[in-house]
């Protein structure tokens, strides 16, 4: 292209007016990344979900237990092909600002219905025969430098006393969504503390999680679990892994719409300070753009001008963004690992963020495109600058 | 007998300010031959750049018929007129009007963009253009590395870079000293006399105007029909 120098030694004419453009929309696009990617590390949870499992709750609240008694009911019902439950503990290690997911489960069911938990086979046994062992997941044994062997008091809140464990495995995920983050202990540790402690709470468990063959009948299936328990004292909510899952970020629902709220406006924000890049661009070469009209040049070549020089800004400041986003995504991962378990970059994030500059950068040209091809080539000429 | 080449016939041009009408050029009628060199006169406000941007295909008179080579040019497209000006049009003007930020042989090339020749054409036309002017040596010069003169005699070559029919000046000198008016003026009248370019000048100066063939006035929008 005979126009591209042209169009690059523009766009560096004044080079600090253009730096600080690029500058700009890189921020804005390293903005926006960080922003999608704190929102899909909300849903991290739900899209790591199996479509395959189904979670029974108490009806009234995740808070309130249902009785382990109900598993010989919900076992039985048509198209349910696995079983297990859990129980959370809400343990404090050291200080309560270490907080992490704590689930006392039933060892063989719960790793058979999880198979993205991976637990060397040896390690797995180990936790079997012991019933004060504990799985915990590799970020978190990486978070408090726990090993194979180490062993853990936790303080009990919802379970009081203090609770001494072992380390006997670390799981690992088979996918980059898996969350790494949890411990599991045995749930029959927990209860036969409780018969002896406080009898009342013994065989009360958080939730029961059942497999089903056929992703597809999931709300049949749900029905039916949840009818047989209809006016009993611990009445039913089944759903799907995943609307289970968006439960809680519905909770911060408010929170995820304003930030993509604020990554809009981020981008908004940043077209307007390339749209006046550009336009003092184009006004100050009214005369310029009148001369290349006067010797033969055209509306094309005159608008090609404006938007190759807008584009290539923006594109600079689409890579520039992303170059600093890498980085910027590392430390946040870092600094909020213990808040979110999965914070990773999203290639589309990438692309979003690069085409919304591109995009900006295309929007910015229109106006004064359409007025350096309209003014006329004497009223351009007039003007001397 | 020359041969006519640009005729000029009962031109009138008037720009609107609102609904009031400003005429500019009453019934001009003018003819210029192959090869002339004219000088175009006048008092300020008379309408010599008028007259000179009709000619030259920027602007449209409001009535008349302009021939240039036998063609009307005043009913073409704006897309066809940017065409007859790369092709027939060579401009210099007043305040050279060079791109800052690309070199003399940069800006001079610039009209040959629009053509279809390769850039070793291309760079073989540039040179030429430059070393008529006497600049071979400043290709690699940027506009603010060049004095008025030189700054004119870029502008110069980059209008017979593309070996224009015509060549079209609007106060080439006004802007710069004594000698590099003159300097200027024995480069057209070089053009003019070993080139066969035919060249209408604008200008105030009296010293200028003697380097042309022709000289015509303008007043208040009316040609005078002395030959001087
Ligand atoms: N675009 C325009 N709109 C309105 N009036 C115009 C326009 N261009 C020129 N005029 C008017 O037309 C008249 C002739 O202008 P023109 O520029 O042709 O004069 P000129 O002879 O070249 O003067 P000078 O010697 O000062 O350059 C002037 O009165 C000017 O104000
Ligand atoms: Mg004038």
């Amino acid at each position: 292209m005979k126009f591209l120098k042209l169009t690059w030694k523009n766009s560096f004419r004044h080079k600090l007016r253009t730096f600080l453009t690029i500058l700009g929309l890189a921020i804005a696009v390293m903005a926006y990344s960080v922003i999608r990617t704190s929102v899909d590390a909300w849903y991290a949870g739900a899209s790591a979900s199996s479509p395959n499992r189904l979670v029974t709750i108490n009806n009234v609240s995740l808070i309130f237990t249902i009785p382990m008694a109900y598993k010989e009911k919900i076992e039985k019902v048509d198209g349910i092909t696995g079983i297990t439950w859990a129980q959370w503990f809400g343990g404090v290690y050291v200080d309560p600002k270490n907080f992490f997911a704590q689930f006392a489960v039933d060892p063989v069911t719960y790793f058979d219905l999880y198979p993205e938990y991976i637990v060397p086979e040896e390690q797995f046994q180990d936790f079997l025969s012991q019933r004060n062992s504990v799985i915990v997941g590799r970020k978190l044994a990486d978070r408090f430098n726990w090993s194979v062997g180490d062993p853990v008091r936790l303080i009990g809140t919802i379970f009081p006393g203090d609770w001494d464990f072992v380390i006997a495995g670390i799981y690992t995920g088979t996918k980059e969504i898996t969350d790494e983050s949890q411990w599991f202990m045995h749930f029959a540790y927990l209860d036969e503390r409780m018969k002896v402690e406080a009898p009342p709470r013994a065989g009360q468990i958080g939730s029961f999680i059942t497999r089903i063959d056929d992703p597809n009948r999931a709300v049949e299936i749900s029905n039916n679990i949840d009818a047989m328990f209809e006016n009993s004292i611990a009445e039913t909510k089944t759903d799907t892994e995943e609307a289970f899952q968006l439960s809680f970020v519905a909770m911060a629902g408010s929170i995820v719409a304003g930030l993509k709220a604020v990554s809009v406006l981020v981008i908004g924000i940043i077209l307007l300070v390339l749209a006046n890049t550009m336009a003092m661009t184009a006004r100050e070469r009214t005369s310029e753009y009148a001369m290349m009209k006067s010797l033969g040049f055209r509306t094309a070549h005159i608008a090609g001008l404006i938007f190759g020089e807008s584009l290539f800004i923006a594109a600079m400041g689409g890579l520039m963004g992303i170059l600093i986003t890498l980085p910027i995504v590392n430390l946040v991962r870092v600094g909020l690992s213990d808040f979110f378990p999965v914070f990773k970059l999203d290639p589309i994030t990438v692309m979003l963020g690069f085409s919304a500059a591109i995009i900006v950068g295309f929007l910015a040209a229109i106006f004064p495109a359409i007025k350096a091809v309209n003014t006329s080539i004497i009223d351009g000429l007039r003007i001397i600058d | 007998m020359a041969e006519k080449f640009i005729e000029v016939k009962n031109v009138e041009k008037s720009y609107w300010r609102d609904t009031l009408e400003i005429p500019v050029l009453n019934n001009i009628n003018l003819d210029i031959e192959k090869g002339d060199f004219l000088a175009l006169m006048g008092p300020s406000g008379s309408g010599k750049t008028t007259l000179l941007n009709l000619i030259a295909g920027i602007d449209r008179p409001s009535t008349g018929e302009i021939f240039v080579d036998g063609v009307d040019i005043a009913p073409l497209s704006d897309g066809m007129l940017a065409r007859w000006r790369s092709d027939n049009v060579g401009f210099v003007f007043q305040f050279y009007n060079l791109l800052p930020v690309l070199t003399a042989f940069e800006n001079v090339e610039l009209p040959l963009l629009l053509t279809k020749l390769s850039k070793q054409e291309r760079k073989h036309q540039v040179e030429t253009a430059l070393s008529i002017v006497g600049l071979a040596d400043r290709m690699d010069h940027y506009p603010n590395q060049l004095s008025g003169g030189q700054e004119q005699r870029v502008a110069i070559a980059r209008a017979i870079a593309t070996d224009p029919s015509f060549i079209l000046a609007d106060e080439p000198t006004g802007d710069l000293d004594k000698v590099s008016a003159e300097e200027i003026m024995d480069l057209l009248s070089q053009l003019n006399k070993e080139f066969g370019k035919t060249i209408i000048m604008v200008t105030h100066d009296p010293k200028a105007a003697e380097y042309a063939r022709t000289q015509r006035h303008l007043d208040k929008g009316e040609l005078n029909n002395n030959h001087a």
